[in-house]
């Protein structure tokens, strides 16, 4: 590398390395010292306390209930995957553009849809909340969408013909399954693996609703030692054990990947995608649509349905009464300004992980080696960081130079800080994928080097850049942990909204949270949708 | 007038060593070679995307080491087109003429008239993607026009398309470089495309030029074994010349005049044979193909196989006189 291009290097590293350090490793490392070096010494009395305390079953249980998501995640994605690469059928866009939702939807709403369905006068009939099987279903239902994107993205342009090949060549579809098409699929199956364990292992807010005794997982457990029993230097414990698993699972899936980085020819979609044409096919098809219709459709249904069920039949009594004041007489919340401070947060949230993402992604897409592979793992760390850690941090940390603990400021940096990976994870791979004949192109035809960018990377990466801001409002829009902590009262989002409507008895505000779910759920939505209408067109190639 | 002198590439235990070349104003050259030959190389060390470890490069006199490809002026069209897939025909067309800062009315004038000589004209809405491999690559060919390069760069154009396509587009190629009067550097592995389009030739093997001549004399006086295996000419055979005729394994030949006396070795081309009761060559057919024109029919002859296009086919096994016309011999 010359000294002019290590300049620019750090120049373009510069940003994301500085509001990492400021807003993640700073309040991270106080809250540790303030945790464990009390009084500036060691003390290592919260070890002993958190292992008497039943730290190992919190951290098993925190373990095998991801590892248990992750798997029947997948189970019941790959059909889906498969359908949707390989077929063409009537309403696929629209559908595939559907299944997207549950993975942008708050998890708050996420746990208010299965209370409606699986809680108490639950439409299932049966009650399964306080248990772990509602966890996992929620869990599932959540992260289906990150496996029908990431697998399915490239199952759908894997050449057909290399299938057909081992098929000439003797192999049976099973055998072409396993031989060809799942080592194939492999970089996306570790990818989606990866990336649902780490959602999964730090859930929080499905797991606060939907859990019950014994039934937590460190994040819950964090949060319960720092507000409810201000055990500062337990909770510090249960994070410092979080961040390890997380940093294990992401460095052992960044060295996977440098190892793996199989180049594949790859054709566009619509080559490879084709009409089921026997009956066996058409039922196949159908069969799988309506499979993943119910699962990933049904509980947002139910929500709505129950949000509009007043119990004197239909009608928008529950959203009406969000206007009025609680039984104490006081307004809990006012549900138009919880809008406004959500999209405003979300706004700024966008905007801040959008210019720090796309900086780190052109570090990390253009500079491979060691130096860049630990600045990608050190991006990913706040997803797989406990967001109560996060806001508390924030709360400890963020006085000096400049007081920012009293400033609305505060909630969108923390939601940006946990946005900037998904802009990341949406951009580098196709930045990478940029073919350089086009670069080299470019250059021949009179484009200098940071023209080239602006002419042939910019425009092909934009797409991506959009997809990751959709990612990074809904972030900001349902981000529920760290928001909890640094809100004030006065400022209250949707997700904390609904929180404490399900925190107050009676039928009313179980139908409030309800209907309050059901508005965060639109706003999402409209904000995810927004965004795919602003990237430009003519880029289905890739 | 491009000059490249003792270019050296060093990839790993590959390289390509010392390629002198010069391509005179308005002339095209092929470079003509094997996959892994380094024609693709020299190509894009002339462009400036690959840097020489020695040797120079030189336009009319200047080196242009030091010099970045978007300040080369020379035009460059890619095997796989690389057309920018966000960018309709026209605005592909017009990127080189963006790039020089010409005004927008005046861009849309001149992409035009570079899609018109390509004979695609009125395209410039279509989307790339929905482009046949032909019209992609005439599209390829109006953006390297566009902006009017001093030189034009061709890596294997139409080493992608179909027989029939490539046949077409090589004359059409012909007609449009010599009309224009550009200069070009053209890359391929066939020669029918390389003797088709190029004023002179240049054989490339294993990074190492072989020989630089027209079309005609390379085909005819092929330098050395190498570049007679590469054009196809397997009937090599040592023998030795007294005379108008020469001793070798499969019989006694005449040879051409000004054939040097003794031992020599000799290239014969199949055409050059006909069947002839009384030819001096005695051989057994082992195989025969059809070849529309011709059958190629391989005969063995005291120890060595002959290649020979004969307009009557003799089955395997019959035995067969053969003559040769030594206007069809030449030695290495």
């Amino acid at each position: 590398m010359t000294a002019r291009s290590r300049l620019a290097l750090a120049v373009v590293a510069a940003p994301p390395l500085v509001f990492l350090l400021a807003f993640f490793v700073w309040p991270v490392a106080s809250i540790v010292a303030t945790g464990l070096f009390p009084s500036g010494r060691f003390a290592g009395g919260a070890f002993r306390r958190a292992v008497e305390g039943g730290l190992p079953g919190v951290a098993w249980f925190t373990l095998w209930q991801a590892a248990a998501s992750t798997v029947l995640t997948l189970l019941v994605a790959l059909p889906g995957a498969y359908v949707f690469a390989r077929y063409d059928f009537p309403g696929k866009r629209l559908l595939r553009a559907l299944f997207a939702v549950p993975f942008v939807l708050p998890t708050v709403v996420v746990g208010t849809a299965f209370l409606a369905l699986i809680g108490p006068g639950g439409l299932l009939g049966i009650r399964l909340d306080g248990t772990i099987w509602a966890i996992l279903a929620a869990h599932v239902f959540f992260n289906v969408a990150v496996v029908l994107r990431t697998v399915g993205g490239l199952w759908s342009h894997l050449d057909p013909r290399l299938e057909e090949a081992a098929r000439l060549l003797g192999a049976s579809r099973g055998q072409v399954f396993t031989r060809v098409t799942l080592p194939l699929l492999r970089p996306a199956l570790a990818a989606a693996a990866s990336l649902v364990f780490l959602f999964t292992f730090t859930s929080f807010g499905t797991v606060l609703l939907l859990g019950g005794p014994g039934l937590a997982t460190l994040e819950v457990e964090i949060y319960r030692h720092t507000t409810a029993l201000f055990d500062l230097p337990l909770a510090a414990v249960l994070a410092l054990v979080q961040m390890a698993g997380v940093t294990a699972v992401l460095l052992a899936y960044s060295r996977y990947q440098e190892r793996r980085a199989v180049e594949q020819a790859l054709r566009p979609a619509i080559e490879v995608a084709r009409r089921p044409g026997t009956p066996a096919e058409r039922a196949l098809v159908g069969g799988t649509v309506a499979g993943t219709a119910l699962l990933l459709l049904g509980p947002p249904a139910v929500l709505v349905a129950r949000s509009l069920n007043t119990g004197e039949g239909w009608g928008l009594g529950y959203y009406r009464a969000l206007g009025r004041p609680g039984r104490a007489g006081a307004l809990l919340v006012d549900p138009l300004r919880a809008v406004g401070n959500s999209v405003s947060f979300a706004l700024v949230a966008t905007a801040v992980a959008l210019v720090v993402g796309l900086l780190a992604a052109v570090v990390i897409a253009y500079h491979r080696g060691r130096a860049s592979r630990w600045f990608d793992t050190l991006l990913m760390l706040p997803l797989g960081t406990s967001a109560v850690t996060i806001g508390f941090g924030f709360l400890l940390a963020l006085d000096a130079p400049v007081d920012l603990r009293s400033s609305w400021l505060l909630i969108p940096l923390a939601h940006a800080l946990v946005a900037v990976p998904f802009v990341v994870r949406a951009v580098v791979p196709v930045m990478r994928a940029v073919r350089t004949r086009l670069r080299e192109a470019a250059a021949v035809l009179g484009a200098p080097p940071r023209r080239v960018w602006r002419e042939v990377d910019l425009p092909l990466v934009s797409r991506a850049a959009a997809a990751g801001a959709g990612f990074a409002a809904a972030v900001s829009l349902g981000e529920f942990g760290a928001t909890a902590f640094i809100a004030r009262p006065d400022t209250p989002t949707l997700p904390l909204a609904v929180f404490r409507f399900l925190g107050q008895p009676g039928r009313l505000n179980f139908g409030r949270a309800m209907a309050m779910s059901v508005i965060l759920m639109v706003v999402t939505a409209a904000a995810v949708a927004l965004i795919d209408r602003l990237r430009p067109p003519g880029l289905e190639e890739f | 007038m491009l000059e490249v002198q003792r270019a050296t590439v060093r990839v790993g235990d590959w390289s390509l060593e010392g390629v002198d070349l010069v391509v005179g104003d308005a002339e095209v050259l092929a470079v003509l070679g094997p996959s892994g030959s380094g024609k693709t190389t020299l190509l894009r060390a002339v462009a400036g995307l690959q840097a020489l470890d020695a040797g120079r490069i030189l336009w009319d006199g200047d080196d242009l080491a030091g010099v970045p490809p978007h300040r080369r002026g020379f035009g460059l069209v890619f095997q796989d087109f690389a057309l920018f897939p966000h960018l309709d025909v026209g605005r592909n067309v017009e990127f080189g003429l963006r790039m020089q800062g010409v005004p927008a009315a005046e861009r849309r004038r001149r992409a035009a008239a570079a899609l018109e000589r390509v004979e695609l004209p009125g395209i410039e809405r279509r989307r790339v993607a929905t482009l046949s491999g032909g019209e992609a690559q005439r599209v390829a060919l109006a953006r390297a026009l566009a902006p009017g390069p001093r030189l034009l760069l061709f890596d294997e154009p139409l080493g992608s398309l179909d027989r029939g396509l490539r046949e077409r587009l090589t004359g059409e190629l012909r007609r449009l470089l010599s009309s224009l009067g550009v200069t070009a550097l053209y890359v391929t592995h066939d020669q029918e495309e390389a003797f088709g389009l190029a004023d002179r030739v240049m054989i490339l093997e294993a990074g190492r030029a072989l020989q630089v001549g027209t079309p005609e004399e390379v085909w005819r006086v092929p330098d050395g074994e190498q570049v007679a295996r590469f054009l196809g000419l397997r009937n090599i055979l040592d023998g030795r010349v007294t005379g108008s005729r020469a001793e070798t394994a499969a019989g006694t030949i005449p040879v051409p005049p000004g054939t040097p006396e003794g031992p020599v070795r000799l290239v014969i081309r199949p055409g050059a044979f006909r069947l002839d009761p009384g030819g001096t060559i005695l051989g057994q057919v082992m195989a025969r193909t059809f070849r529309g024109e011709a059958y190629a029919v391989e005969v063995a002859a005291g120890g060595v196989v002959l290649e020979a296009h004969l307009p009557r086919a003799p089955s395997p096994g019959d035995q067969v006189r053969l003559a040769v016309d030594p206007a069809g011999i030449t030695h290495l």
